[in-house]
């Protein structure tokens, strides 16, 4: 998208609201109303991956080393991922205002 | 050359769908239809009509399945009535907010309960909001010419929106009428082919229907509001150029015997032609009564309304529907507010009738337009009045 949707008027819209541009969902940040938000200890991760496979999302990936981390952009904050790591690396904290 | 033939309103649509070279008809095949899918159908297997008949499970799968094909940019056609345009309802407005030129023929019906299936208008009414270009043929001639407008008008670049055509259920759609048909020769370019600005194409992807969260469906609405508006143009220049090309002309709204009135019953469907009887006789006798209706129902032909109705001292609407719980007829409520605003004025008196496929005779409009004036002449009390209903 050439602009931010709060700046797009009815008149920028194409035909039927068709969006042509592929892909352009992931310009949605769809992770701004968590309250909660996993923060991974790497001295207990183990690399597994279980977090990255049972991410509703799926918003986590992993780093040039290979831990598994969330995209807070996307993270909606439900605490999937701390509950099935098997090693308790993943804490949820509270958002700050 | 044009042919003239007798034959029911219904398989005139078909053979207006034929001559215009739909590509796809999804359709269900059982009550509340009629002849036109059942004609199509015939077309398409004895192969008179190269397009795929698609026979799909209820009616709210078929408009699916013209969304789906008119997006990929196959001329789509269907039909419907009653019921099913009521099972439909959810996919006219993605038909009509997606902006695809579908084309369907409704035969308008009562709606259950009790279960009727007669014809009256309840139908389309409860559909009026959808977003569709909506208007009505009176006969079997005005059902195939401007089933072959509907495919102009829909495709047209400046507007592509769904079209629906209305024909009144039974009265309309299962009559045999004298009528002329265009050869396909004289309808040469009349219809260009359909060009969909972004079909559904795997080398160029697009997102059909996507999510509008609040900070933009506003914005949607207002587009489609103000193009449904702007399409009144073309479908003004669609019904001009059939009428240059074949000799007959419509408008957004047709006048009978304008001449020296001071009272308009205003109607819209085929009992507006039952009406003009009970108009002559009463402009034989000296009475200044004329008649107005309605062909071009959405977007609603304000400027025009306002033009003919605003002289006038009195206006009696006529109305095949009761909005339940509401101001009485649709047609009646949108003559107000088209009114409303302006310096000079009618005074409005609404009635009801021909609901579930009753009958109104001549001398039943007469009867009417008599009450209606000498209600308008004292005092109103009560939004409307239902013809022939028994007390
Ligand atoms: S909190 Fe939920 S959404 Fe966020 S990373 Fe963990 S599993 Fe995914
Ligand atoms: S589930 Fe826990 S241990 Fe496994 S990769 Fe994710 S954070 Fe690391």
């Amino acid at each position: 998208m050439a602009k931010p949707d709060y700046e797009i008027t009815w008149k920028d819209l194409e035909i039927g609201c068709i969006v042509t541009e592929p892909g352009s969902a992931s310009q949605y940040k769809t992770g701004d109303w968590k309250s909660q938000r996993p923060v991974t200890d790497k001295t207990r991760c183990i690399k597994c991956g279980i977090c990255y496979l049972f991410c509703p999302e799926p918003c986590i990936g992993q780093d040039a080393e290979g831990y598994f981390e969330a995209n807070l952009f996307y993270c909606k904050g439900c605490g999937i991922c701390s509950k099935e790591c098997p090693t308790s690396a993943i804490r949820m904290i509270p958002e700050e205002s | 050359m044009s042919r003239r033939v007798g034959m029911e309103a219904s398989f005139a649509i078909a053979e207006a769908v034929k001559l215009a070279e739909a590509e796809v008809v999804a359709a269900y095949p059982i009550t509340p239809q009629t002849h036109i899918v059942e004609r199509l159908s015939e077309m398409v297997a004895d192969g008179e009509i190269d397009a795929e008949f698609i026979c799909v499970e209820s009616e709210h799968s078929a408009m699916s399945a013209c969304v789906g094909s008119s997006a990929v940019g196959a001329r789509t056609f269907t039909a419907t009535a009653g019921q099913g345009l009521e099972l439909m309802h959810e996919v006219l407005f993605v038909a009509s907010s997606s902006r695809l030129p579908i084309v369907m023929a409704v035969a308008n019906r009562a709606l259950s309960g009790p279960l009727n299936v007669w014809g009256d208008q309840s139908d389309v009414m409860a559909a009026r909001d959808c977003g569709w270009i909506q208007y009505f043929a009176e006969n079997a001639q005005e059902s195939f010419d401007l089933t072959l407008c509907a495919f102009k008008i829909a495709e047209d670049p400046q507007v592509l929106f769904p079209v629906m055509l209305n024909i009144d259920g039974f009265f309309v759609s299962h009559v045999v009428e004298p009528l002329y048909l265009l050869e396909k020769e004289e309808l040469e370019g009349f219809i260009p082919p359909y060009q969909y600005p972004f079909p559904l194409d795997p080398r160029r992807p697009v997102t059909m229907g996507a999510f509008a969260p609040p900070v933009l469906c506003t914005e949607t609405r207002k587009a489609l509001e103000v193009a449904l508006q702007g399409t009144r143009e073309t479908i003004l220049r669609v019904w001009k150029e059939f009428g240059d090309r074949f000799g007959r002309s419509y408008k957004p709204i047709e006048t009978y015997r304008t001449e020296d009135a001071d009272t308009i019953l205003v109607g819209i469907g085929c009992y507006t032609e039952t009406a003009s009887v009970a108009i002559d006789t009463m402009r034989a006798r000296g009475e200044k009564v004329v008649m107005v209706h309605l062909r071009l129902w959405r977007p609603f032909p304000f400027p025009e309304i306002r033009a003919a109705l605003q002289g006038a001292q009195k206006v009696l609407v006529f109305d095949r529907c009761i909005i339940l719980g509401g101001p009485g007829g649709p047609l009646c409520s949108e003559i107000k507010s088209a009114l409303y605003g302006e310096e000079k004025k009618p005074k409005i008196f609404n009635f009801i009738g021909g609901l579930g496929g009753r009958d109104i005779t001549p001398r039943q409009f007469e009867d009417m337009i008599a009450r209606g004036r000498e209600i308008l002449d004292s005092k109103v009390t009560v939004e409307y009045e239902t013809i022939g209903v028994r007390e």
